[in-house]
């Protein structure tokens, strides 16, 4: 068997994966290999053709190939070594990565850091279980964008959207500008899980109906979609008898939420955040596991790709210093999601390793006006954070300065309260 | 008064516009948000994004934008002339792909290089 050493290895070469090497190497690691299993780099901004990437990172509007290709560009000169292609199979704990393509082969790489960006997949209609006839016509979101961006098919004319994720809602005006009719997006939730901007730019400016608080009750149609019935739900999600509509339609996209995709985090034993479905990380994005990173969507779903940038940097540049013999280390504090928040990431924070202060990110679990994000540590308040709105939709971050963390006495609990007039 | 949700950058303030004095602006966080609030009622506009056929590329479409923001009600009209374009391969990042589209002073140019 052949080995070969790297001092940081990337499994994944999109947003995540590139900002992560990069900073990796400026950091200093010396040999640095991003392993990506599609033909090209870039991941899913390839398809993401539409503009609004990249204001906070490079304070300007770019579209997804754009907002890719300024990264891809970076590498050129770095000697940081990409394989395309190629399949990671397993990830270990003593940082091995075994991987295979058609030029090479099975090859199993070792390394003094690994960071694991291997984004997410959408949830189709099996997890979330719709009623009906099994037609052709229900894609994914991110399945149709494919289709329509990059291969060149149109994937339908009359189309109904399910869920009001961003990509759903994406596509819904994608779909529009080419031609299709879109009747409507029908959200189960009393709120749409995408940005405000988007139900704006992508449903109002083509006057498609946003239906909140339905969902489809049964999909007919023996070949094809013909039919979908809409019903309105109750406070428990159940679909209320006689508000059915029906929509005829020979398309249904499914905007149901994102999944990290963490076999390989699984497989190696590294431990699992069940809220988030990916890692358990520290502050500089490490996980359990030491030597360990993951950063993007693989670790919490995010809704710019600016923020996976910014985290991502964080995890390359710590997997670098880890690769060059300057672990992080000391205890580290626990953060709990309390009242009304769903989750944190980081969820662990090592004071050591923090110079002035740790950005925590996380998404509230209701609509939220006029609150207080408070930090708090048995039963003293840390620190507080007023907020005119919040929404599932959006992720959250605030910055807790190291000052206020030296003060908490054991875990600190991050939950929303009415806001103090 | 009329109530916004600004599009400028994925924060979406709630803006209100004031269409009696002047369009003036607030709930705003940025200065672009003022500016967004005005042209969104008087003029609104849209950067237009979407893709062209290509031959003997790695992938047979290329994506494509236009080069600053065009009137809401051209969209359809700019749509249209990329209806029948074929591009060749290769294609480099910025190449001008429709020139001055429906008379805007906007081109359609390559989002990327194929």
């Amino acid at each position: 068997m052949n080995q070969q050493f790297y001092d940081v290895i990337v499994v994944g070469g999109g947003p995540a994966g590139l900002a992560a090497a990069l900073k990796a190497k400026e950091t200093g690691a010396e040999k640095v290999l991003i392993l990506e299993r599609d033909r090209e780099l870039g991941g899913i901004l390839n398809q993401c053709i539409h503009n609004g990437f990249g204001l906070h990172h490079f304070k300007e509007e770019l579209t997804g190939p754009e907002y890719a290709g300024r990264f891809i560009a970076q590498l050129e000169g770095t000697g940081i070594e990409v394989k395309l292609d190629t399949m990671v199979l397993e990830v270990t704990r003593d940082r091995k990565v075994a991987a295979v393509n058609r030029t090479d082969g099975y090859q199993v790489y070792e390394a003094g850091a690994i960071v694991l960006a291997m984004g997410c997949r959408e949830r189709t209609r099996g997890a979330i279980g719709i009623p009906g006839t099994r037609p052709a016509g229900v894609f994914t979101a991110g399945t149709a964008q494919r289709y329509v961006n990059m291969e060149g098919y149109m994937v339908g004319r009359r189309v109904l959207i399910l869920g009001s994720g961003d990509i759903g809602l994406i596509m819904a005006r994608r779909m529009t500008l080419e031609g299709a009719k879109v009747l409507a997006c029908v959200e189960v939730m009393p709120y749409s899980g995408g940005l405000n901007r988007n139900i704006v730019q992508c449903l109002q400016d083509y006057d498609i109906p946003l239906y909140l608080s339905h969902t489809i009750v049964d999909i007919r149609g023996k070949d094809r979609v013909e039919k979908a019935i809409v019903a309105k739900v109750d406070e428990n999600r159940r679909p209320i008898p006689g508000t059915e509509m029906e929509f005829d339609c020979d398309t249904i996209l499914l905007s149901v939420g994102l999944i990290p995709e963490n076999e390989l985090t699984r497989n190696a034993g590294i431990e699992i955040d069940r809220r988030t479905n990916g890692a358990v990380v520290c502050e500089n994005m490490e996980t359990q596991t030491p030597g360990i990173f993951a950063c993007g969507n693989v670790v919490h779903v995010h809704d710019l790709v600016d923020y996976v940038t910014a985290e991502s940097q964080r995890a390359g540049a710590a997997a670098a210093r880890f690769a060059m013999g300057s672990p992080s280390s000391g205890d580290a504090l626990e953060l709990f999601s309390g009242e009304g928040v769903g989750y944190t990431v980081p969820q662990r924070l090592r004071l050591d390793a923090i110079d002035k202060s740790v950005e925590v990110f996380f998404r509230v679990r209701a609509v939220y006006r006029n609150v207080e994000i408070v930090a708090e540590s048995g039963g003293v308040k840390l620190a507080g954070y007023k907020r005119e709105h919040m929404a599932p939709g959006e992720m959250e971050h605030i910055a807790l300065p190291k000052v206020l963390l030296q003060r908490a006495e054991g875990p600190i609990t991050i939950s929303i309260r009415e806001a103090v007039k | 008064m009329k109530e916004l949700i600004c599009i400028v950058c994925p924060k979406g303030c709630h803006l209100k516009v004031d269409e009696q004095n002047g369009y003036t602006v607030t709930g705003n966080s940025c200065p672009r948000g003022a500016e967004y609030g005005k042209i969104e009622l008087t003029n609104p506009t849209r950067v237009i994004t979407s893709t062209v056929a290509v031959q003997g590329g790695a992938h047979p479409r290329c994506p494509v934008k236009t080069s600053k923001p065009i009137p809401k009600e051209l969209i359809f009209e700019a749509m249209k002339t990329l209806d029948d374009l074929v591009l060749d391969a290769p294609i480099r990042l910025g190449q001008v792909v429709v020139k001055d589209v429906c008379g805007t002073g906007a081109d359609f140019v390559a989002a990327r290089s194929l």
